[in-house]
């Protein structure tokens, strides 16, 4: 077990039980058409939904261990963010470590005062990357982190993932943007009704 | 007690002001006047049975009577509170959940007022204890109904925003704060609305028909007081313990939001 995320015979309605594993510093690309089921697997190893099989942190079984504590290092970034708070800086726990973060993202640090309804699609994609990022976990579960953002910001996003891989962080990516998929150079899925198949093996 | 006995012709004679209601449904063609027939005639065969059932418990004063009276006047009570749900949870737990709120709040206080304020012999004098439990039932029914369509609501609208908290490593309880605070003060504000209107706008109807029955102002309003305080202290207690329970069941030992728990009512 030399992966840092493995996944072990999980299965959901609407995902056919699967296994494989992400290995630290990797970040493994989910492609298919909408609907095959590709954010339900990313659901089901947040522990969101009701599911069978197992997934190991780190040769720690997500059984194991608290369902929030086990969010907390393998962190679930939806295609739509939810926030609950009326102003920006709420959401996060600590909004001045999230400084750094914002610059590379391209957001102003005053932002932590704007209202949420205020945001534009892209900045709330951006802000809810950044609110998991600073509870620094240890596996991604990223379902399409860029895709209401410009070519420039897409690529400023996509650097901020490869620092993160260079740390150790393993990244588990829903796109439906092979070209993505590409730059992030790991190995890639195809999902279809709810079956995974490992792309680029033979 | 110096109270003026009512015939029934005089109770007919009010009842003859329904024909300014039916006229105006008929003029106006509001579709309205079978229905506020049927509505007239259920409350009179309702209420008179009732004034029939209660005479035989007062005589009877059995405990078991009493206590069973209670029990079907709280399983009416779920019922009317379930029916009013726009969404609620699946199987029993819809009508487990709101009933056995206003089940243990309202036999609670009323228990408490009966043992310590009336300090009735026996406790299970039901010319007491039907009554105020009435009263006290009614009013948390009305805030547990509320709250509990409040959280369903909610919990169904703001599944995002909680399942971004979750994701983020919150447990249930933080996760579903806003919801279950929403709830609680959906629940609570009609009481509290009503005690500060009380007096002002409306002479509660416990209190005038206290007055009218020859009791002293001055007693009725203390007995107005102590009413509405217990039914008070009754929504809060319900109101409470359904949401709690209500958002329990919303969420499993995995933190996980449950919404598959929840069940859209078909209107027909």
């Amino acid at each position: 077990m030399a992966e840092l995320l493995n996944v072990e015979n999980l299965s959901r309605p609407g995902l056919e039980a699967t296994s494989f594993g992400v290995p630290a510093g990797v970040c493994a690309a989910v492609t298919g058409a909408s609907g095959s089921g590709k954010s339900l697997l990313l659901r089901a190893i947040a522990d969101l939904d009701e599911n069978r099989g197992e997934v190991w942190l780190d040769g720690m079984a997500r059984s194991a261990m608290p369902a929030p504590r086990w969010r907390q290092q393998v962190s679930y970034v939806p295609a739509e963010s939810g926030w609950w708070r009326d102003r920006v800086g709420a959401h996060f726990a600590e909004p001045d470590a999230a400084v750094g973060l914002l610059h590379q993202l391209d957001m102003p640090p005053e932002c932590m005062d704007w209202p949420v309804a205020r945001l534009s699609t892209g900045e709330r994609q951006r802000l809810a990357l950044a609110r998991s990022l600073v509870l620094s976990p240890r596996v991604l579960l990223l379902d399409e982190p860029t895709s209401g953002l410009d070519a420039t910001t897409t690529i400023h996003v996509e650097a901020i993932l490869h620092e993160k891989m260079a740390s150790g962080v393993a990244i588990l990516l829903v796109s439906h943007d092979d070209e993505q998929a590409a730059r992030m150079a790991g190995p890639r899925y195809q999902m279809a009704a709810g079956r995974l198949h490992r792309e680029d093996k033979a | 007690m110096n109270f003026i006995s009512l015939g029934y012709l005089d109770v007919a004679l009010a009842a003859a002001l329904l024909i300014v209601n039916a006229g105006l449904s008929i003029v106006f063609r509001l579709g309205l006047a079978k229905r506020l027939v049927i509505a007239a005639a259920r409350m009179t065969v309702q209420l008179s049975l009732v004034g029939l059932v209660l005479k035989a418990l007062f005589h009877a004063s059995s405990p078991w009577l009493t206590v069973l009276a209670a029990l079907v006047m709280v399983a009416f009570a779920g019922r009317e509170a379930m029916a009013r749900q726009e969404r609620s949870f699946t199987g029993y737990w819809s009508y487990g959940i709101g009933t056995s709120a206003m089940c243990a709040a309202a036999l609670s206080v009323t228990l408490f007022a009966l043992t310590t304020q009336f300090e009735t012999r026996p406790w299970y004098d039901a010319r007491y204890a039907l009554p105020l439990l009435g009263m006290i039932l009614g009013n948390t029914m009305n805030g547990v109904s509320l709250a509990l369509e409040r959280l369903a609501a909610e919990a169904h609208g703001g599944q995002r925003a909680i399942e971004a908290r979750l994701a983020l490593g919150a447990d249930s309880r933080q996760a579903l704060n806003e919801v279950t605070r929403a709830a609680i003060r959906a629940g609570m504000i009609p009481s509290i609305n009503s005690m500060s209107a009380t007096g002002l706008v409306a002479l509660p109807g416990m209190m005038t028909g206290q007055i009218l029955a020859g009791v002293d102002p001055v007693e009725a309003v203390k007995y107005q007081l102590l009413v509405m305080f217990l039914i008070g202290g009754g929504t809060a207690l319900g109101v409470f313990a359904a949401v709690m329970a209500g958002a329990r069941r919303l969420t499993d030992s995995r933190h996980r939001l449950r919404l598959d728990r929840l069940t859209a009512k078909d209107r027909e």
